[in-house]
């Protein structure tokens, strides 16, 4: 359907039509990261190597299962990790190489969780967003508050301002967190489970949202998420993620295969096209299917 | 939304600062020579306008020499110990983190009583020492506190209650060995006490003035973190990802804080409370932003040890409490009241 709005498996980026206005913003080649309990053994886990891309306004969701090293990549997306071998970049620049403020001008990571120690009033927590910009003690001005404002309208959450942190909803707070990342004015979003705490009504609401701030922000957006449907629905590319490996990435329709993801999620499922193109994924079997034997261990073996 | 100016950090310390004032102007009154409050202002407004010929000996004698010293140590001590409980509690993201309850006083207690069983003559070392026991504690319960990489608030709180009670039995048996020391004296200065005169032999113009220098150095480089403990607040991780350099904020704040502690403790002892409940109340009243609580607070436990020091020793008159036993009076049904207030 949409020729720019694809992300690419393979480097043939530079090929597609609409390259001069949407350069590729966030390039990941080949990348491979390892880590272990302590220095001196093997390691552990190993991840990758990994290869995709996507342009401003696009949006990459990452599925797999638990442990299979989702977060991992998105720290390392981050700048958190040093690529082991390949390459991530961002607009150019390899984002750890970046310095920290910087980096935090550029790219945001909303995390699952955000646990206060002192109630914040929501304002205040937003105001947050703004710290990369400016001197280390600084006090914010009037464009800071614009801003905020602006960032607390474009997640719906502009009635909260001055309420307390502690006394949001889950779907309330999920809405401020990602709102202090708004003031960030970041190039790329990244989220950790964000739909985690969400009845399905809030996952719908909070991925149109995503889709609509992608759009007019021109972000890059890349979510860690267990929706599967979801993710077919509303993203542009999806990275499938597997102890570590990549067994696919690329547009939904291509990468929701039934053999792929039944290997992936360990689970007999049906893969189907719905209206737009967009694939679904049901369960088949139900409940009588025998509990398959290699799902709770899934992290041996590599 | 009302972001914080530092305008409105001027007018609360100002503010502050008046009620400050007011409890100096009452410490200053009361005692075994009542003094009254014309007279106090009186010779206050002499003493300001280089009129000292004007103030009657007594006066002099009582206010400039007696009750001004204790009240100017007590201002520090109070400043010093809620400035390093304030930054104690960002950084360990723990709201019952103290220098007291994590043990850093004691290892301060521990380092000054070094200091006067091995270097008695020179005042400069009691201070250091006790810095150095300070910043030793902290690191030690740091690294106690930990459990899997991560620091655990409940083990981290343990680790200081159990750090502070092995030092206080070092603490102990040295002053059982030191037994050419008055013990009484030391008993009193570990309970925390702010009779202490400057050491002999040294102007007490200056040895003030250098506890102050130390005050402002280590609060100041405490202030320059405070945007950054905000976020901190929040968490680490997310401090990091939003550009705040963690491990500098953490060195700057630990040294400063245990600077701080060391200050307080080679001048008053182990005053407890303080640097727990100051920053308590200040956030209470004024929320939790750093850019003003770190002053707040400073004011704030300056006008809390003041206080705390006029009562004890005018409530048994005319014999003395120390100060810390004082503190502890007061501080325990607070925090007591305060924690469950938070946990209705």
């Amino acid at each position: 359907m949409n020729t720019q709005g694809t992300a690419t498996p393979n480097s043939d980026a530079g090929t597609r039509a609409g390259w001069m206005e949407h350069p590729v913003r966030l390039l990941v080649e080949q990348a491979t990261y390892a880590y272990a309990a302590s220095g001196r053994e093997a390691p552990e886990f190993m991840l990758g190597p990994i290869t995709f891309s996507a342009r401003q306004r696009e949006m990459v969701a990452v599925l797999g299962a638990n442990a299979s090293g989702k977060s991992t990549l998105l720290r390392m997306l981050g700048g958190e990790f040093k690529p082991l071998s390949g390459r991530v970049e961002l607009d150019g620049t390899p984002p750890e190489q970046l310095e920290l403020r910087e980096r935090a001008r550029r790219i945001a990571l909303v995390q699952q969780e955000s646990n206060l120690l002192f109630p914040l009033h929501v304002w205040e927590y937003v105001l947050q967003g703004r710290y990369p910009y400016g001197k280390r003690l600084r006090f914010e001005g009037h464009d800071d508050c614009l801003l905020a404002e602006n960032a607390l309208k474009q997640v719906g959450a502009a009635v909260l301002r001055d309420r307390r942190m502690d006394q949001l909803s889950g779907g309330e707070r999920q809405r401020v967190i990602l709102a202090r990342a708004l003031a960030q004015q970041p190039a790329l979003l990244l989220l950790d489970e964000p739909t985690q705490h969400l009845d399905i009504g809030g996952k719908v609401e909070l991925m149109r949202r995503l889709r609509r701030l992608a759009e007019e922000n021109r972000y890059t957006v890349v979510v860690v998420t267990h929706e599967l449907n979801l993710a077919a629905e509303f993203f542009d590319s999806i990275v499938l993620m597997q102890r570590g490996k990549c067994p696919a990435a690329g547009k939904p329709a291509d990468v929701y295969r039934r053999e792929v993801l039944e290997e992936v999620f360990d689970t007999e499922l049906e893969v189907e096209l719905g209206p737009h193109g967009r694939p679904r994924v049901l369960l088949s079997g139900g409940a009588d299917m025998e509990i398959s034997a290699g799902r709770p261990e899934s992290k041996k073996g590599n | 939304m009302r972001p914080l100016t530092p305008k409105r950090i001027g007018l609360i310390c100002l503010a502050l600062g008046a009620a400050l004032f007011a409890v100096v102007v009452i410490s200053l009154r009361v005692g075994a020579f009542p003094i009254s409050t014309s007279d106090v202002v009186m010779t206050l407004v002499r003493k300001a306008i280089g009129h000292d010929g004007d103030i009657p000996f007594e006066f002099s004698n009582v206010i400039f020499d007696i009750r001004l010293p204790r009240i100017a140590l007590g201002i520090l001590v109070g400043a010093a110990l809620s400035v390093s409980g304030a930054s104690f509690q960002a950084l360990l993201r723990n709201p019952l983190a103290d220098p007291y309850v994590l043990g850093v006083s004691s290892g301060s207690a521990l380092g000054a009583i070094l200091s006067l069983a091995w270097l008695p003559l020179l005042p400069w070392t009691m201070p250091a020492f006790a810095f150095v026991g300070a910043l030793g504690t902290i690191a030690a319960v740091y690294f106690l506190g930990r459990r899997g990489g991560q620091l655990d608030s409940t083990t981290l709180l343990l680790a200081g209650i159990i750090s502070a009670s092995f030092l206080s039995a070092v603490i102990l048996f040295l002053m059982t060995m030191l037994s050419g020391h008055d013990l009484r004296g030391m008993a009193f200065w570990l309970m925390g006490d702010l009779t202490s005169p400057a050491p002999p032999g040294l102007d007490v113009k200056l040895w003030y003035g250098f506890l102050f220098v130390v005050l402002l150095i280590g609060a100041g480089a405490i202030y320059t973190t405070s945007s950054d403990l905000n976020l901190i607040l929040t968490g680490e991780e997310e401090a990091h990802h939003l550009g705040v350099n963690v491990a500098r904020v953490k060195l700057v704040v630990y040294v400063g804080a245990s600077l701080l502690t060391g200050l307080a403790v080679s001048v008053s002892g182990a005053i407890g409370y303080v640097g727990l409940l100051v920053p308590h109340v200040i956030r209470m009243m004024f929320g939790s932003d750093h850019r003003l609580l770190i002053p707040a607070s400073a004011i704030g436990g300056a006008i809390a040890v003041v206080f705390a020091d006029t009562l004890a020793r005018t409530i048994v008159a005319p014999t003395e409490l120390p100060v810390g036993a004082m503190t502890a009076a007061i501080g325990a049904p607070v925090f007591i009241y305060l924690l469950r207030r938070r946990l209705a």
